[in-house]
């Protein structure tokens, strides 16, 4: 565990690069309700970036005004250099950005199979067969449950499903909700080096909302802490996991 | 792991591996021949008294049809037991899980018997009618109701696109049905052009309405979505009545072309259908054209149905009536989407009512109202949403069943001379409806049979890259 560390580490800090990723002066609203107070974050190529924070702090809004759903009432969301704040979110994702949702949002009674085929339909099926390969390496699960229909599947295989089917579009980036929400421990370890294994093989990047901070900070390059609508603090993944107020507020009594 | 007490007897042994098509047609073909025989004494001829004398009537069509409907059961037993025996027999390493897996493939053995059993019945069954009524005259009745029925089944078949596979729930396709019936009336009585060009016209033209309908409808849902469309079916109806100088009223159009065969028409002179194909001068031939013309349509819609299931405008139907915003975090637009749901499955009302139009010679705004919506609509939810065989069986039952308990004769016997089941319809609908709601909550056929069907499941074949092309 401990050398694994070293290596991300050591990679970390790339802050000079222009953002892929950069959200400036977000704010959302639900309604008169403001949910982001105004964001700033940026995700670079080849990082591993995480969001953590408590339940309703803004984070899955943030990911959901990423993909303009809900869209930002002010403030700039730019991806590869365009700015994507007005997009429809169908041609957000046609950018090359996927999302596993909160809640997975797989399709139920569509066999695993089809929601498979459904991720690959931005990019016309170009590349299908290889892709099917290799998610079925990365989750043999799903390649025993192909036929089988999505709402069928335990919570830990939907997780797979969803997190698959977002890789079907072969994206730059990724950006995942909490994909070890309602998971075992075995199984969260198992996803969190599926994505691990994802960035450092084939250079996605990644974006993380997570709750489990213990794990997405041990895991992510840089992250970021959100209360209330605001990002209060942010640095490499080990600066936020020794820090005192993280481990007061989202580590003790955790995960060790 | 869990292997099964194998006490199997040999029978089911041997059906373990694949169903064994010959030995059951042998077997189907066994029985009917038993049954034949049977109906020698029983069915096949029937005394009848008229005054002093007894006459013997033979009936040899109705002991055909009873052999036929033996061999066709025969047939979807075995089929049944086969594949019940398959489930039984292989033992599943994932257990509960695979369990649910095994359903669809079990309703998948019997719908490969049923389907063609039903399509050979549907072909011939104004021969079969002809047969059991002995003459074509006689036959009119049986075959006016089963183009109903087909018209129905058409119509079920084309709000499912919009209902059960796009999950939008439409209160008024009738519209399309009226925009489909009128476009035919007026482009023929006043361009006097001919059904086979109107035809692909009436389609584009309730494309076009079902377009119209859809930009208001985008951004609705559920019961937002049903009131709006409910309304749209009233609009269309009211324009029809109050546009006097186009439609002409609540009186309808009258006296519109009949249906030609491809040019000939079906008159008894000179150039008619009878004398160029050198038969004798019956009205029947045309009702039994228009048969086979609904026939075909209906065929039509489901043969395109279930290619564009397997397309990706299919599969994003199907994905927008499961979730709409992980459909658009995959890149699929979801107005075209809804779009082309709303276009194409109007085209199909359109094409049935510019059939409706040239059986009838007359349209008036009556004929599309509400309720019409309504059973169409109560046609794809009890069939089950998506799936097109319940689709045609809700449609047999609900339009058939009236006629059929209009003809059991005990009925009247017990409820009095003036009973009329015609008139109880509707409350025979609600008993049926609550009666679905309570054992079949998702429709008869609610297994939703997947667009792809994986031959080998563990690995990952080069067929199956084709199908994910498809």
């Amino acid at each position: 565990m401990s050398t694994a560390d070293a290596s991300i580490q050591q990679t970390a800090p790339r802050a000079d690069r222009q953002a892929l990723l950069s959200v400036r002066g977000v704010k959302t609203y639900y309604g008169n309700i403001i949910a982001l107070k105004g964001v700033d974050m940026d995700v670079h190529e080849g990082e591993i970036v995480t969001l953590i924070g408590a339940n309703g702090a803004g984070k899955s809004t943030l990911m959901m005004t990423i993909f303009g759903n809900p869209r930002a009432r002010e403030g700039t969301i730019t991806y590869a250099g365009r700015d994507i704040t007005r997009m429809p979110t169908h041609e957000i994702a046609q950018l090359s950005i996927a999302q596993s949702p909160e809640g997975r949002r797989i399709f139920p009674r569509m066999t695993v199979f089809e929601n498979l085929q459904m991720g690959a339909s931005i990019n016309g099926f170009a590349h299908f067969n290889q892709d099917l390969e290799r998610v079925c390496t990365l989750f043999p699960r799903l390649k025993e449950r192909l036929q089988q229909r999505g709402g069928t599947l335990s919570g830990g295989e939907q997780q797979m499903l969803a997190i698959a089917r977002a890789l079907m579009s072969r994206p730059r980036l990724l950006l995942l909700d909490e994909p070890s929400l309602g998971l075992a421990p075995l199984i969260v370890k198992q996803i969190f080096s599926i994505i691990k294994e994802l960035n450092e093989k084939d250079g996605m990047t990644v974006f993380l909302v997570e709750q489990n901070a213990y794990h997405a900070l041990k895991l992510a390059h840089r992250g970021y802490v959100m209360v209330t609508g605001n990002i209060t603090m942010s640095g490499t993944g080990k600066e936020l996991l020794e820090d005192p107020q993280v481990r007061a507020a989202y580590l003790e009594g955790g995960h060790h | 792991m869990n292997a099964p007490s194998i006490t199997t007897p040999a029978q089911t042994q041997a059906a373990t591996t694949t169903f064994d098509l010959s030995a059951a047609l042998k077997d189907a073909f066994k029985a009917a021949l038993i049954t034949f025989g049977l109906s020698i004494p029983i069915l096949s001829f029937r005394t009848e008294q008229s005054g002093a004398d007894l006459f013997l009537s033979s009936r040899w069509g109705l002991a055909l049809i009873v052999t036929a409907i033996v061999f066709g059961l025969r047939l979807l037993v075995h089929a049944y037991t086969a594949s019940r025996s398959y489930r039984k027999a292989t033992p599943s390493p994932k257990q509960a899980t695979e369990l649910v897996h095994a359903q669809p493939s079990a309703f998948q053995h019997v719908s490969k018997f049923a389907i063609p059993f039903f399509l050979g019945v549907a072909i011939a069954f104004p021969f079969l009618i002809y047969l059991v009524q002995g003459g074509l005259n006689e036959s009119r009745y049986w075959i006016d109701l089963g183009i109903l029925i087909l018209t129905y089944v058409m119509l079920g078949w084309g709000l499912n696109i919009v209902v059960g596979l796009a999950g939008l729930l439409d209160l008024g396709y009738v519209a399309f049905y009226a925009v489909g019936a009128y476009s035919y009336a007026l482009l023929s009585t006043t361009f006097g052009l001919s059904f086979w060009i109107c035809l692909p016209l009436a389609g584009i033209l309730a494309a076009f309405w079902g377009m119209i309908l859809g930009f208001p409808v985008l951004r609705l849902r559920g019961d937002y979505l049903a009131i709006v469309t409910l309304a749209f079916g009233e609009i269309i109806r009211l324009v029809l009545i109050n546009w006097v100088d186009v439609t002409n009223g609540a009186a309808g159009i009258s006296s519109i072309p009949r249906a030609t065969f491809f040019g000939i028409p079906f008159t008894a002179g000179e150039g008619g259908f009878a004398q160029t194909f050198g038969l004798e001068f019956n009205g029947m031939h045309r009702i039994i054209f228009l048969y086979y013309l609904i026939l075909a349509l209906a065929l039509l819609t489901n043969f395109v149905t279930m290619r564009l299931r397997k397309l990706p405008v299919g599969r994003a139907w199907e994905a927008l009536r499961e979730d709409e915003i992980a459909c658009r975090s995959l890149g699929i637009n979801t107005t075209n989407t809804k779009l082309t749901a709303f276009a194409i499955g109007a085209m199909f009302g359109g094409f049935a009512g510019s059939f409706f139009a040239v059986r009838q010679g007359f349209v008036s705004p009556e004929s599309f109202n509400f309720l019409e919506s309504a059973i169409i609509l109560a046609i794809v939810v009890m069939g089950g949403m998506g799936s097109q065989i319940g689709v045609a069986i809700a449609a047999i039952v609900l339009v058939g069943g009236p006629e059929v308990l209009r003809n059991l004769t005990f009925l009247k016997a017990v409820f009095g001379e003036g009973f009329d089941p015609n008139e109880y319809r509707l409350l025979i609908f609600g008993v049926g409806m609550v009666a679905m709601m309570v054992w079949r909550p998702r429709g008869l056929i609610s297994e939703r049979e997947p667009s792809v069907i994986l031959k080998e499941r563990k690995a990952i074949s080069g067929s199956l890259v084709k199908e994910g092309h498809g």
